[in-house]
């Protein structure tokens, strides 16, 4: 009775049955025999046992499979959401995440940055502009500092860069603005951002510090 | 008198049928996003009830842009008749109050069918774009394939009922549903419907891969909303009709609206599970699968009469003889009928 099928199956794949043998067990699931190591992915030649044969036409017949995905879709309505709630409730994020930059100061309120320059030359997208003079007490510091987040492409390399960890790129990532000015930060700016977020950027570097 | 009421009771049809078709937008967004295991749109007012009418508002103060080399009468008037028609399909529902109740109801609605396609293939042509005349001729060519075994469908119904009213599906049904001793038809009348309103998986005019957005695509603002709202109110329509046909048909209970959003919710529940079909099979399930299918239930609900009327002849032959030549002349009419379906 099975003999039609395996026939055919043999014609289907006469081409890679040359020099292999033949496995004609009515329960062999692979139609070709397959070397010790490599796995047989054509179709498998289906059981043509009676009740094997009836299971496929019920499966056919009562369309099985579809109504099953359609119960799956089911169940997962009433499933709960996995939505964040965005404005209301946030995402975690990692210590190390690469969003709004700051300039920060020390606890005494001197600006950290002494205009050594090496993150405008580091800065792949030309993003930072800096320029420095000397101040009053002798001390070099910045007299420009702008960073055009319009260009910035948010790679870190700058406070990577930083040696006094004064540039840092905080937490915060919701500072879209509407008009492209709005995004060419100057300095005070960014000691401002500095001040509002420091409590975030110093338990984040914290958090951070032994893999740096 | 008369007119003035049929007319108010029209209007506030119409009314209702766009209200139900924005609260049916609000469902499939809804459904859709538990579905996927998110939420739909839940910021509008309380848990986003009013998302639908601020969808309205924000289309239609959109600004309505058009292609230069369109033809812009029938660009511009496309979408207007296309909610027109699938509005005016609305009237054949077998209401008992003062509306307007067919006795063609049947050929009303294959009537305003056929007619959609035309503005579906207008819509295509006239924004005289390649991707909106290549979504505009897949959509025709679906639907018009689909529509002839939805056709031969209604037919066979027709002859069961005897009659084209869709009222005496309710007569008919008082004792059990169509759908329960006829359940592969109403399978295969899904399936058309789904086809017919271009719905998942049989969504071709409108595949995002290939067509970008199908015939509707050089739509903004009000056109697109309102073919939008031509799609959404066919789909409540056929649901409609799949509850006059296979569910009983008791139109003036809660329940006949509760079984009405029971198939909407199905028509969504199928977009949100199925994948899109491929279009040869697409069309090879429309020729080769659909169409023997609901031949063979025309020729069966044929001869299904034509049994019950010479048995009954048969009965009433000994008895009456002054009936016998209305019977006989009855189902020599039926035969005549069921040769020329045939042919």
């Amino acid at each position: 009775m099975a003999l039609p099928a395996k026939v055919f199956t043999l014609s289907r794949n006469g081409q890679r049955m040359f020099g292999t043998s033949l496995r004609l067990s009515s329960t062999g699931k692979d139609i070709v025999s397959v070397p010790k190591g490599y796995v047989y992915v054509n179709n498998k030649e289906l059981s043509m046992e009676m009740n094997e044969i009836t299971d496929r036409a019920a499966t056919t017949m009562f369309l099985g499979e579809l109504f099953r995905g359609f119960a799956v879709t089911l169940a997962h309505i009433f499933k709960e959401p996995a939505t964040i709630n965005y404005p209301f409730e946030k995402g975690p994020l990692s210590p190390r995440f690469r969003g709004e930059h700051a300039l920060r100061r020390y606890p005494s309120g001197e600006e950290r940055c002494i205009a050594c320059k090496l993150c405008e030359a580091i800065c792949p997208a030309q993003a930072i502009t800096i320029e420095a003079a000397t101040r009053a007490d002798g001390s070099r510091r910045t007299t420009r500092y702008d960073i055009d987040m319009t260009k910035c492409i948010y790679c870190g390399f700058c406070q990577e860069a930083c040696p006094v960890d004064a540039i840092v790129e905080g937490p915060n990532f919701e500072f879209s603005t509407e008009t492209h000015e709005e995004l060419l930060y100057n300095k005070e700016k960014l000691l401002c951002n500095g001040d509002k977020w420091e409590s975030e950027i110093a338990s984040n570097l914290q958090a951070d510090h032994l893999y740096r | 008198m008369e007119f003035i009421l049929s007319l108010v009771g029209s209007l506030i049809l119409v009314i209702c049928v766009l209200v139900s078709v924005a609260f049916l937008t609000l469902l499939e967004r809804k459904v859709l996003g538990y579905i996927q295991i998110r939420k739909g749109p839940n910021k509008v007012g309380l848990m986003g009830i009013p998302q639908p009418f601020c969808d309205a508002i924000k289309l239609f103060t959109k600004e309505q842009t058009y292609p230069l080399l369109s033809n812009y009468i029938s660009y511009y008037f496309s979408p207007i008749f296309s909610l027109f028609i699938s509005l005016i399909a609305w009237l054949c529902i077998p209401l008992f109050i003062k509306l307007f109740s067919f006795n063609l109801g049947i050929l009303f609605f294959l009537c305003c069918t056929s007619l959609g396609v035309y503005t579906v293939m207008i819509a295509g042509w006239s924004s005289n774009s390649n991707y909106a005349l290549l979504g505009g001729l897949r959509a025709v060519a679906q639907t018009i394939s689909y529509e002839v075994s939805m056709a031969l469908i209604l037919l066979s119904f027709v002859f069961l009922i005897g009659s084209y009213n869709i009222l005496d599906f309710y007569y008919y049904q008082s004792y059990i549903w169509f759908l329960i001793f006829l359940f592969p038809i109403s399978l295969v009348w899904f399936c058309i419907c789904l086809a017919e309103t271009n719905r998942t998986p049989f969504d071709f005019a409108e595949g995002e891969s290939e067509l970008v957005s199908g015939f509707n695509i050089e739509y903004s603002s009000g056109g697109f909303a309102l073919i939008f709202m031509a799609e959404y109110a066919s789909i409540l329509f056929m649901s409609m009709l799949f509850s006059v046909i296979f569910l009983g048909c008791d139109l003036f209970s809660l329940m006949f609206y509760l079984k009405l959003t029971f198939i909407s919710f199905v028509f969504i529940w199928v977009r949100g599970t199925l994948p899109r079909f491929r279009y040869d099979k697409l069309m090879y399930l429309a020729w080769k699968s659909f169409l023997p299918f609901s031949l063979n239930y025309l020729l069966f609900f044929i001869g299904f009469k034509l049994f019950i009327i010479s048995y009954m002849w048969l009965i009433n032959f000994s008895k009456v003889n002054s009936n016998f030549y209305f019977y006989l002349m009855f189902s020599k009419h039926m035969l005549i009928q069921a040769h020329w379906l045939v042919n």
